[in-house]
């Protein structure tokens, strides 16, 4: 872990429809849209002399699609008037595929955007509509084809598996067709359902189930072993890369209790063992920023206990794990010493092994890495 | 408690003449308003105001009011201008409400002259109003039907009328209707108690006998012994004499119970109250003892009276280790305002140190249980139950083992022995069949039965200790739909055919889990055993197995798969500390289990191992 450079997110919490499982926050007017830009550049000057350096940048939603290249452009060069952005940073938006042109694109990757992370979440109409998407399938491969051609070599697409009675096989096509593309990075997220979100509500009316375990599993296991087979690395439960350098350098901060910044609604920030987030509604966001205030919604000073829990949960999402060195080091206690037992068992049951000095989850480890967690 | 002078409106009643005492209570089946007569009875009295009023005033103990059930018996003594213009004294005495405390349940009975029995006007005559009612004859107590709750619309008093008659054998024209949650009737209690209860007999100028119904630990005072005195005086200066033992204390103080402590002159024959008198812990006091003169004793101590002995065993651990000191300071403390439980150090190979413990019974140990862990704030364990075994080497030696830890090398047993008891149910005829069966299903024998009335029998059996304590008194609870009732006593030992049941968890012996059975129903409690363990140890990452051994042949087994998916797919920045927050609860619920090895088992299932699931 030799980058300890901070990184930076910015929430842009406009869509112009709520998809039915989404529990981001984000609002419908995009009227808003221009006193919201102006705010987060407000923002950025609290923190200027916090954070003094990036060397990721995400835009993330809600839409960040929805805003024009003119009021992307007007957010990156607030970045840059406040902080210092290192060469080579990674510097990713999620685009809609339904919401880009080729000429959009083209302009992005001018403002020096260099990766994109695209909403694909499937190939298959029927379920696209089941999750309330704005664009077909066939939008979707226009999008992708767009960003290639708008010179884009860092692609990634989103995913989603395990609705309600969707057959494994609906999923194996969708995966092969992603892979006809040949994307840099694939996120394949299992559908879950927050208490809050219309499909939830729609699940519950319905009576439709969420897949079971077993078949969770199924799921999980398959979708890994057709992506490794095709060459990805499987470094976080549900993110692949195709290449060590092709992982998303902002993520992995999350993971790797590295600083980060979070503007906008609701983003949440990390520094020094404390951990801050943002009132979540736009509104009361405009109205502090206005009145020269911080618009924290709350803050917590972490202690090293409950930094440990988190380096735990945190390390067994990846495939990585956790550096028995660094956690003694930041945590202060000596993991394989105080564990060996239980250790001991996890290994012999195939869930963790040691690798370089780490602890690191198997495949099937990694399905139940909240539960190795509480070790 | 602090003393406290009475409200000066009725000091002058505390020369009462014995005619002008009344001594009862009040029993019920469960729910069907005891507290809250009782409450009704205390406010119109006016021994208390308003402003220091709560609901279930008689009942102390948190446990009590959540649970609805009276634990310790109480005492409260109620001035009351009756309506023939003279003052008396009504001593309300309060009973526990459960078959393990059956016996504390007679004492407090055989210190009165009547009870009020209450019928709930929607429910009718209930289990335990016959039950009561039986207590109530056997002591020849004077007996006052009451219809509680008649405000409720589902109220049918016709019914409860009829019922009084033929399933009580009581003549229904006796019965006073009262709403105790309204506060209705409550006069006409007061004035059936005076007018149907019959004053206390006996004579102030006889040798001194008092009948110990129950007594308190005080911090400040020690000892506060619950009596009731039917012949002669005791004061504060008087050495008194337990007659079972002969030990001999100096009174410091006598009085009554108001809603405090009231000190007074004397006590004498009639009164129900209180003497302090320098005994260190309850335990040196029994219940049901006779209290006396050291002077000028009685001939011969009151009848009844019997040495209350521990009838189920099980030892306790604390769930961290680091916390058996305050477990033992704990008991130590809770030692001393509960005679029954009795406790000696223990130790175990799975568990560690703890100690070993006897109760009254199920009931019993699961109020100690649940006191030690809300009133002491501890995370403790529970083994097995089991009750005391007698085993005869062929050295001749006579063992008695209460903990399977201890069970005999098989190769020296020349005979085993288990406790039986006789077991009273009444029931109605309906019910017949099935509780039969259920007795047979656990090794009842010589059974009797009889019918006290149109449709109801009373049914006897011959059973062991052990299968009673095997989850029989919720099955007879669920096959009688609650219309059941149950009441035991232990009649001796019997040869059986035992053997010892081990239980291993992933391979490794529980020792907690260990119980002593007959061998001809060792399968089918192993295999309840391992069902019961699969069913409370809650899945983990890998797979358990769970297996029941009788020496080192396997007898049962189950498995617990691994859970094998729980991870959530996302997790960035805004998702770590909801997630950190939820293991952190999850963490927080795991150190309430007990590590065995490498599995987390929860303190449920050391209990449900003598739960069966058929009902």
């Amino acid at each position: 872990m030799k980058n300890d450079q901070a990184g930076l997110y910015i929430h842009i919490p406009f869509c112009l429809s709520k998809c039915g499982y989404c529990s981001f926050y984000s609002i419908s007017s995009v009227h808003l849209i221009p006193e919201f830009i102006k705010a987060v550049a407000g923002e950025m000057a609290f923190y200027k002399n916090t954070f003094h350096a990036f060397d990721t940048i995400y835009l993330g939603g809600g839409t960040p699609s929805l805003l024009s290249v003119q009021q992307i452009d007007d957010i990156l060069k607030a970045v840059n008037n406040n902080f210092n952005i290192e060469q080579h940073s990674e510097i990713t938006i999620e685009v809609n595929p339904g919401d880009v042109s080729l000429e959009y694109l083209q302009q992005l990757r001018k403002l020096g955007i260099n990766r994109l992370n695209i909403g694909i979440q499937s190939f298959d109409d029927p379920v696209l509509k089941f999750l309330g998407r704005r664009h077909t399938s066939k939008e979707a491969v226009f999008a992708f084809d767009a960003a290639r051609k708008a010179g884009f070599d860092n692609i990634g697409i989103d995913l989603i598996y395990g609705l309600s009675g969707q057959d494994i096989d609906v999923w194996k096509q969708t995966l092969k067709e992603t892979l006809s593309f040949f994307p840099e990075h694939l996120s394949c997220y299992q559908l879950s359902l927050d208490e809050k979100t219309p499909l939830y509500k729609q699940y519950k009316k319905e009576g439709l189930k969420l897949t079971v375990e077993n078949e969770a599993l199924d799921f999980f296991m398959t979708t890994s072993q057709i992506l490794t087979d095709a060459g990805y690395i499987h470094y976080e439960v549900s993110n692949f890369a195709r290449t060590d350098s092709l992982k998303s350098r902002h993520n992995m901060k999350y993971w790797r209790h590295t600083p980060y910044l979070g503007l906008g609604p609701a983003a949440h920030s990390f520094l020094d063992c404390k951990r801050w987030w943002n009132k979540a509604a736009v509104k009361p966001y405009l109205k502090d920023i206005s009145e020269g205030k911080k618009p924290v919604e709350k803050s917590e000073q972490l202690s090293t206990k409950q930094l440990a829990l988190e380096a735990l949960f945190l390390g067994m999402r990846t495939k990585d794990g956790i550096n028995f060195e660094l956690y003694k080091k930041r945590y202060g206690s000596d993991l394989l010493a105080d564990k060996r037992p239980i250790i001991d068992e996890l290994i012999k049951n195939n869930l963790i092994e040691l690798k370089n000095d780490s602890l690191c989850p198997t495949l099937a480890g990694m399905a139940v890495a909240d539960s190795l967690a509480l070790i | 408690m602090k003393d406290k002078s009475p409200p000066n409106h009725w000091r002058a009643f505390f020369n009462t003449l014995m005619e002008n005492i009344r001594n009862f209570s009040i029993i019920a089946h469960i729910d069907h308003g005891k507290s809250t007569l009782a409450d009704r009875l205390i406010q119109f009295t006016g021994v208390c105001n308003e402003r220091n009023f709560q609901d279930q005033m008689l009942d102390n103990m948190d446990i009590e009011r959540e649970r609805g059930i009276t634990i310790k018996s109480n005492a409260i003594s109620l001035p009351y201008r009756a309506k023939d213009g003279k003052e008396y004294i009504l001593n309300l005495i309060d009973t526990p409400g459960h078959v393990d405390f059956s016996y504390e349940v007679s004492r407090s009975l055989a210190s009165c002259e009547g009870v009020l029995l209450l019928i709930d006007a929607a429910q009718g005559v209930q289990a335990q109003t016959l039950a009561n009612l039986y207590l109530a004859m056997e002591h020849n107590l004077a007996i006052i039907p009451i219809i509680n709750k008649i405000d409720l619309p589902s109220a049918d008093i016709e019914r409860v009328l009829e019922e009084i008659d033929s399933e009580l054998g009581l003549d229904p024209d006796t019965h006073i209707k009262c709403s105790a949650k309204e506060g209705t009737g409550i006069e006409d209690v007061l004035e059936a108690i005076v007018l149907r209860i019959p004053p206390p007999k006996g004579d102030a100028e006889n040798p001194l006998a008092a009948l110990i119904f129950d007594a308190h630990y005080d911090s400040f005072r020690g000892t506060i012994i619950h009596c009731r005195v039917f012949e002669g005086t005791v004061k504060s200066g008087d050495i008194i004499k337990f007659m079972h033992n002969g030990t001999t204390y100096k009174v410091e103080e006598v009085g009554h119970f108001l809603l405090t402590r009231t000190k007074r002159e004397k006590l004498s024959a009639g009164d129900v109250g209180y003497i302090i008198a320098g005994v260190k812990t309850v335990a040196d006091v029994r219940t049901g003892d006779t209290l006396t003169l050291q002077e000028r004793p009685c001939s011969q101590p009151l009848p009844g009276f019997k040495e209350v002995k521990p009838v189920v065993f099980a030892s306790i651990y604390p769930i961290a280790s680091d916390d058996y000191q305050d477990l033992a300071d704990s008991l130590d403390k809770f030692k001393l305002n509960d005679a029954s439980f009795i406790y000696e150090k223990d130790s175990s190979a799975a568990l560690g140190q703890g100690f070993r413990c006897g109760f009254l019974g199920l009931l019993h140990l699961d109020i100690v249980q649940e006191r030690l862990e809300r009133e002491y704030d501890l995370s403790i364990i529970l083994s097995v139950p089991s009750v005391r075994y007698r085993f005869t080497l062929k050295d001749g030696k006579v063992v008695y083992v209460d903990n399977p830890t201890h069970y005999p090398d098989p190769a020296e047993i020349a005979m085993g022995e288990e406790p039986y008891i006789r077991a009273a149910m009444m029931l109605p005829e309906r019910y017949l069949g099935t509780v039969m069966k259920l007795c047979m299903e656990k090794r009842g024998v010589n059974s009797n039965m009889n019918y006290t009335g149109p449709g109801r029998v009373e049914l006897s059996y011959e059973m062991p200790l052990a299968e009673v304590i095997f989850d029989f008194y919720d099955r007879f609870k669920s096959v009688t739909q609650g219309y059941g009732s149950f009441d035991y006593n232990i009649i001796d030992y019997r040869e059986s055919n035992l053997v010892l049941m081990d239980i291993l968890v992933n391979g490794e012996k529980v020792d907690a889990l260990s119980q002593i059975v007959h061998r001809d129903r060792a399968r089918a409690r192993g295999l309840n055993a391992c069902d019961r363990l699969k069913e409370e140890i809650p899945r983990q990452m890998f797979k358990i197995a769970i297996q029941g051994a009788i020496g080192g042949e396997i007898i049962a087994r189950s498995t617990i798969s691994a859970f094998r998916k729980d991870v959530t797919a996302k997790c960035y920045g805004g998702d770590i500390s909801r997630k950190r927050k939820l293991l952190e609860k999850q963490k927080a619920g795991k150190k309430r289990m007990k590590m065995i090895g490498s599995v987390s088992i929860p303190q449920s299932a050391f209990l449900a191992v003598l739960k069966s699931d058929n009902d």
